[in-house]
């Protein structure tokens, strides 16, 4: 290798792949950061102002505006900290799900094949069809889409957590523990939380763009947000009423912009992973 | 020549008839109580906005099945499907299994058609990059692939539509009979020609995860020491990558495509309702929509055997064709 890659040359070769791996996540987060709270603050009932209805891209709508003559872009914005919040709320409950049948799984062998077979019936149902049903059931809106994502999306985690608990199950100081008396409930709580937390944390940061994409997903199918909210899955869906009409910029956009905070957090995933597991750090 | 060892092929088999059977008794169950706690009132979602009188709302209770308790609705629909039948579809008025056979056949074409390039596409380009690897081409494929796991496969489908068909004219907006022509006249042409969008768009969403698979397994190839050895034999580069590196992540890479059938039925959903291609995906939809519960346990039960049937033969695959793990238990 004696040619330096892209990141060792220029304004930020002084710094070292850890510091470049922090200064990844802090400037991602930052604005992802921006986007929430942005959105956050918007009103969602905006402004109809039919003089401007449908007009393209310009300086002055830099996303257009749509058929109420509404801004696309605070439009946007407003659908993404909506899809960051639905986000947080199903790969935190996804997370809680993992972990806790995790350690159930580590129980007793009953207990263990009990979560496995659990694990091969969720992933034995197509993953959207999972979430609508789910959502259904609940009654649809906000709290059904991040239930039903967060029910859909802890497969993965769980299988990873698991293989960790047991193997960990298997060192000689929870032997030891287990000797002195201890109880299930310590060793898991002193030994085995503390070694699997930052696995879970990162685990968490993985689901999140899966569980945004599903989100929008089953919103545009019309399972999810109700229509009067400004999720980008209901933004897409009443953008396709419009594009034989050559509307182009209010599907464009939107989908960019999901598409980008989705590739935002994946980065944040991936430099988080390998500041906590250094030696997947070269893949 | 693969030879089977039929014993325990059939052994294999029945243990999974099992496990499907109990799958898809657990699976019906818990879908069936999950649609009927649902809050969402079906004659009301059927309805909409239309106003009507208090004794045709009966009409429709009674149709629908919502003037019954949950028991007796358990009990009715846990008979019929021991009855061999999967019901009545409500918004089709056509039995359910109709249907699904219908629409399946539809959507089945599409998904075999995507299946096959995403596969030829997706190994292709695997190889290629981890053949190059470092070089721009090994680059240029990896942020391809790393943007394309980012994308809502349902974006892809309009941004195609907004550029091939809606600037360019090359392609029909939807539907996949053109206005006015019944849905047996078409020719096969036609019916082509409206498969191509939604079928690359499809295709498009496949390939990377398996790209990125293939990338991966051939480059741990190539740090193998039966490589090194190869390529100091002076075998050419290309050789040894058809030689050693093909042949050895070609079964890993067929096991994986046909681990995604899970992702490819979802995918389907969203594609067919971007390009209104009347197949299972619409129907799902319809069915969830406008809570035609029949029909929506139908396609959940379907779909469920369609991605256990994907998994199966990725099990079998590993079991039986694989040269390297016979002649230990089959003689």
């Amino acid at each position: 290798m004696s040619d330096l890659p892209w990141y060792n040359r220029g304004l930020f070769s002084s710094l070292n792949l850890r510091q470049k791996t922090l200064l990844t996540i802090a400037l991602t987060g930052l604005l992802l950061l921006v986007i929430f709270i942005s959105g956050m603050m918007i009103n969602a009932n905006l402004p109809t102002d039919f003089s401007i209805k449908m007009q393209p891209p310009s300086f002055e709508h830099i996303f257009g505006t749509d058929w109420m003559g509404r801004d696309m872009f605070i439009r946007t914005i407003k659908g993404l900290s909506l899809s960051i919040m639905i986000g947080i709320g199903a790969s935190i409950i996804s997370s809680i799900i993992a972990t806790i049948l995790a350690f159930v799984a580590s129980i007793n062998k009953f207990c263990d094949s009990f979560v496995s077979w659990l694990i091969d019936l969720f992933a034995s149902i197509p993953h959207i069809l999972l979430i609508m049903m789910i959502s259904i059931a609940l009654g649809k809106g906000a709290f059904g889409v991040i239930m039903a994502v967060a029910f859909s999306h802890w497969v993965n985690l769980t299988r990873v957590l698991r293989a960790e608990v047991l193997q960990i199950n298997t060192s000689e100081y929870v032997a030891l523990s287990k000797r002195f008396g201890k109880s299930k409930l310590w060793i898991a709580k002193e030994h085995i939380l503390p070694l699997v937390l930052s696995q879970i944390f990162v685990g968490t940061l993985l689901v999140f763009p899966h569980a945004i994409m599903h989100e929008s997903s089953v919103t545009f199918l019309g399972f999810g947000l109700s229509p009067h909210e400004p999720a980008i899955g209901i933004i897409l869906s009443e953008s396709m009423t419009y594009l034989a009409m050559g509307a182009w910029w209010l599907a464009f956009f939107p989908g960019l912009a999901l598409l980008i905070v989705v590739l935002l957090f994946d980065i944040i995933g991936d430099n988080l992973k390998r500041l906590f597991d250094p030696s997947q750090a070269n893949n | 020549m693969v030879k089977i060892n039929n014993k325990k092929l059939a052994k294999f088999l029945g243990y999974k008839a099992i496990r499907l059977l109990i799958l898809l008794i657990v699976i019906a169950a818990i879908s069936f109580i999950m649609v009927q706690l649902s809050p969402i009132d079906p004659v009301k979602a059927y309805l909409g906005q239309r106003i009507v009188s208090q004794e045709q709302l009966a009409i429709m209770g009674e149709y629908w099945g919502t003037n019954l308790s949950l028991g007796e609705r358990v009990f009715g629909w846990l008979s019929t499907l021991a009855s061999g039948s999967m019901g009545f579809s409500l918004i089709y008025r056509v039995p359910v299994t109709e249907v699904i056979v219908q629409k399946f056949t539809a959507s089945f074409t599409l998904m075999a058609v995507s299946w096959v390039i995403s596969a030829v596409v997706g190994f292709g380009l695997g190889v290629l990059a981890g053949a190059k690897e470092g070089t721009w081409v090994d680059k240029a494929i990896k942020t391809y692939c790393y943007i394309l796991q980012s994308t809502p496969t349902f974006w892809i489908g309009l941004v195609l539509l907004m550029v091939f068909s809606v600037y360019l004219g090359w392609f029909p907006i939807g539907l996949s009979v053109p206005i006015g022509q019944l849905s047996d006249t078409v020719t096969f042409w036609q019916w082509l020609y409206r498969l191509i969008l939604p079928a690359i768009t499809l295709s498009i969403v496949g390939i990377a995860s398996l790209t990125m698979y293939t990338r991966d397994k051939l480059i741990n190839v190539k740090r193998s020491d039966y490589f090194l050895f190869a390529q100091a034999r002076g075998e050419s580069f290309w050789g040894t990558i058809k030689n050693h590196g093909i042949r050895n992540i070609l079964l890993p890479a067929i096991t994986i495509q046909f681990m995604s059938f899970n992702e490819l039925f979802g995918g389907t959903i969203l594609v067919e309702q971007v390009f209104a291609y009347p197949g299972i995906g619409q129907a799902t939809v319809a069915a969830g929509l406008r809570s035609d519960v029949p029909l929506l346990l139908g396609i959940v039960i379907v779909s469920t055997i369609f991605v256990f049937v994907g998994n199966l033969i990725a099990d079998m695959v590993y079991e039986y064709v694989d040269p390297r793990l016979k002649g230990e238990d089959d003689e």
